[in-house]
């Protein structure tokens, strides 16, 4: 089962990078691009096929490893074929 | 005095922290690798500067799961000393034992080039209970990820307990950039609660020799080992 994590800056916490991309965007003409947050996805393949354990699952790897949870927020969606 | 330096895949500052500790000691650290789980009994471990695990998912988060990291928690559970440098400081903040975050510097830039620190009104502390409170170092730092975060109410408890332990300060009035990375309240380096694990984003290795344009590192070094020999 393949599953998608998105984890993102938590409100309050800078994103130089963002910023960066909105002035960017802002140069370009996009003046109403007001705000940029970035983040990353994770894609994982589990070999599994319960949907609440691998949830599980994903969860787990994201509080032990994947997510900082002191700046980061999770988010985690099992993609449908 | 035993000391010893922690070295992960893509740690680059390990060498110049043998030759720093060796400098000042006499006796040349061991070296520790990151795959073991047997550490003996030392005075000081150093994880030092680098790129451990090509700073890949974010800077130290690899390096915080090896096998050493058990090590070096049990170390400090037994009263153990650990100075955590740069990427090792990193390496502190992922494995939890110290708290909050280090995340991209504020201007997107890295930053190598000397600062200087102030030595912070804190507790007991084996790294700098030799040193004045408002005494000044010169040492340089040379980090992409080097921006302490820590939400509000961490801050509050940092402070309260007194440990917050280095901060960047300006040398003249009107200078603006003496903060190279953007740092909540200027932080430079923390302590743990009992004051045996310092973190600090400034390479004291760095600055043991005239020919690195000052030796404030070394004074740094030197005072932690006369503090832990006692």
């Amino acid at each position: 089962m393949k599953v998608i994590v998105n984890v993102s800056r938590k409100e309050g916490v800078l994103d130089p990078e963002g910023q960066a991309i909105k002035s960017s965007l802002n140069n370009l003409g996009f003046e109403h691009c007001s705000d940029v947050r970035t983040g990353k996805q994770i894609i994982l393949n589990l070999d599994q096929n319960n949907e609440t354990e691998v949830l599980k699952q994903a969860k787990k790897m994201c509080e032990e490893l994947l997510v900082n949870t002191v700046i980061e927020n999770y988010e985690i969606n099992i993609l449908k074929d | 005095m035993r000391t010893g330096v922690v070295i992960f895949p893509g740690s680059n500052c390990d060498r110049d922290m043998i030759v720093a500790l060796r400098k000042i000691t006499g006796k040349t650290p061991i070296k520790i690798w990151h795959k073991e789980y047997d550490i003996p009994n030392l005075d000081l471990i150093v994880i030092p500067g680098g790129f451990t695990f090509g700073d890949y998912l974010r800077c130290g988060a690899l390096a915080a799961r090896s096998p050493v990291i058990t090590s070096i928690k049990n170390h400090i559970s037994r009263g153990g000393t650990v100075l955590g440098v740069c990427n090792g400081f990193q390496i502190l903040i992922e494995a939890k034992i110290l708290p909050g975050s280090l995340i991209r510097n504020n201007k997107l830039l890295f930053t190598c080039r000397e600062t200087t620190l102030e030595v912070q009104s804190c507790i007991k502390n084996p790294f700098l209970s030799g040193l004045k409170i408002g005494e000044c170092l010169k040492i340089p730092v040379a980090h992409n990820e080097g921006n302490y975060f820590a939400p509000e109410d961490l801050l509050k408890q940092l402070k309260e307990e007194g440990r917050i332990a280095l901060k960047y300060v300006k040398q003249k009035d009107n200078e603006k950039n003496y903060n190279p990375n953007g740092s909540t309240e200027d932080i430079a380096g923390i302590l743990s609660k009992n004051g045996k694990v310092l973190g600090m984003m400034p390479h004291p290795e760095r600055a043991i020799n005239y020919l690195h344009g000052g030796t404030d590192g070394l004074k740094f070094l030197t005072n932690c080992v006369e503090q832990i020999i006692g």
